[in-house]
């Protein structure tokens, strides 16, 4: 495990690269969908305002 | 068209027209670079192709705004538009017009600035031609900007932004063509130069016209 | 193609197919990750060869979705059409988090290999102006205030963009070989053995799914904004 996490001396290399992409990714991700659920609920509330 | 150059160069050269502010602006920051890195004439002479290349491209930004900018707020571009001479060709006039007033006066100065830079002479002569033949491309592309940003009040950044990267080739040819001659190593910079400036006055007045017609909204 | 282009079709269209596209994208970096990190080093790089497999597959991403902008942003030009224009306007910001990812990635692994944290290499500069062309066009677009004429006028950036950048990749190349002589420092090194091969692949398609999932999201939710725009306007 220790090995792993070592990653061969690299870890202050390997590790930072993952874990930016991971988060880039994923806050991407994150955010897209919540405009997304935002905008649906927004337009939903809206429409049935509406007689 | 002919008449249509003649008016910009006319106002461009009149105070606030910019041509010489331009040219100012042009030889301040070959006068800074210096003050920022140090007088050692071995360094200068090597970087001179590329800070003069730099400071031709910011100067030549500084003064694309007047281009469309003026005739724009006071209605004359809507005029110029409905002319029976085609938007492009207008066009590529305000683009020689502008390379007239910027580029090439500061061609015309580039040589004594390389001598502050203890260029070695070998190195003025491609310096000189990189920047007559590049600076032409700048205002082409220059004038996409500009036209694409016409409509934005306080566009400010926006027109570099969008124009940099853009011109990389310019700049990586030009101060390309001078190291070449400095090492003595023939790279072909030139040729490559004339190739883009031309593709640059060729394509940028479809473009320009383009986003001229789109402004001004038909 | 245009038969998807009412925004009503592909909203219907494209509802029930982003489920499947995300769970895709999901497995395939699962797998991806974990070939990742089960191949052996590399007898060059060592353990940092793992960050190729998180860099080439942004940097191709970034690309394709300069390819995709530009082509929707041309469609949505010359056939006025507003989807196109919501997709080109869309795909840029992920383009630019893919880019910029590639560039933290790609500086990453340069440091153990070459020693410094960025190096003016020519994929990475080239990067680096991509970076620069995708920040213009969004500025572009949020600094035009008439929709209609921002997604023109974004479009013609967009246009002059793409017939540069294969210029602005030549010239950033040559530059690169005239200051670093033929010794083209090339970080791949023996790329193609099978056992990386697989890793990147499945990163690769992962990245690519993950990229049309965000996308079709991101075009869905312009749909409805421009609707919510709409029903405001007209209760104003």
């Amino acid at each position: 495990m220790t090995e792993f996490l070592a990653q061969g001396g690299y870890a202050a290399f390997v590790w930072p690269a993952y874990g930016v992409s991971v988060a880039g990714l994923v806050v991407a991700a994150v955010i897209v969908w919540r405009s997304y659920a935002k905008a649906k609920a927004h337009l939903a509330a809206l429409e049935t305002r509406r007689p | 068209m002919i008449a249509l150059l003649s008016r910009d160069m006319r106002l461009a050269f009149r105070a606030g027209g910019g041509a010489m502010l331009a040219l100012a602006f042009f030889a301040s920051v070959a006068a800074l670079v210096p003050l920022g890195i140090g007088p050692d004439l071995r360094l200068l002479a090597r970087i001179a192709g590329g800070v003069l290349w730099i400071a031709a491209v910011l100067a030549g930004l500084l003064s694309l705004d007047r281009l469309f900018q003026a005739d724009y707020e006071d209605g004359s571009l809507d005029l110029i538009a409905l002319s029976p001479l085609p938007l492009e060709a207008v066009s590529f006039a305000k683009i020689v017009a502008h390379w007239l007033t910027t580029g090439l006066p500061l061609t015309l100065l580039s040589p004594v600035l390389a001598l502050m830079y203890g260029v070695p002479v070998r190195g003025f002569l491609p310096l000189i031609a990189s920047l007559l033949i590049g600076t032409p491309a700048v205002s082409a592309i220059g004038a996409v900007g500009a036209s694409l940003t016409l409509s934005i009040r306080r566009g400010g950044l926006i027109l570099p932004l969008i124009v940099l990267p853009l011109l990389a080739p310019a700049v990586i040819f030009g101060a390309g063509a001078v190291i070449g001659a400095l090492d003595n190593l023939p790279n072909g910079a030139l040729p490559l130069l004339a190739a883009f400036s031309f593709a640059a006055l060729l394509l940028s007045p479809f473009a320009v016209a383009a986003a001229v017609r789109l402004n001004l909204g038909s | 193609m245009f038969a998807y282009a009412n925004p009503k079709r592909f909203m219907d269209l494209s509802g029930p197919f982003v489920p499947w596209l995300a769970t895709a994208a999901a497995i395939l970096l699962v797998v991806g990750l974990y070939l990742a990190f089960t191949a052996p080093p590399d007898y060059q790089q060592g353990d940092t060869v793992r960050i190729m497999f998180i860099h080439v597959p942004a940097a191709w991403t970034a690309m394709m979705a300069y390819a995709l902008m530009a082509f929707s942003a041309a469609i949505g030009l010359i056939n006025r059409h507003p989807l196109a224009d919501a997709a080109a306007k869309t795909a840029a910001p992920l383009g630019a988090l893919f880019t910029a990812l590639a560039l933290v990635t790609g500086s990453l692994w340069g440091k153990p290999m070459w020693g410094a944290w960025w190096v003016w290499d020519a994929r990475l500069t080239s990067f680096l102006l991509l970076l620069f062309l995708y920040l213009g066009y969004i500025a572009l677009w949020n600094a035009i205030e008439d929709e209609t004429r921002a997604a023109r006028a974004t479009a013609i950036l967009a246009i002059v963009g793409a017939v540069n950048l294969p210029i602005i990749e030549f010239s950033v190349e040559w530059w690169s070989t005239l200051h670093q002589g033929e010794s083209i420092l090339r970080k791949g090194g023996p790329l193609i053995a099978p056992v990386f091969l697989w890793p990147l692949a499945a990163m690769a398609l992962g990245y690519t799914l993950l990229f049309f999932t965000l996308w079709i999201v991101r075009i869905r939710t312009e749909i409805l904004n421009r609707r919510l725009r709409a029903l405001q306007m007209g209760a104003a």
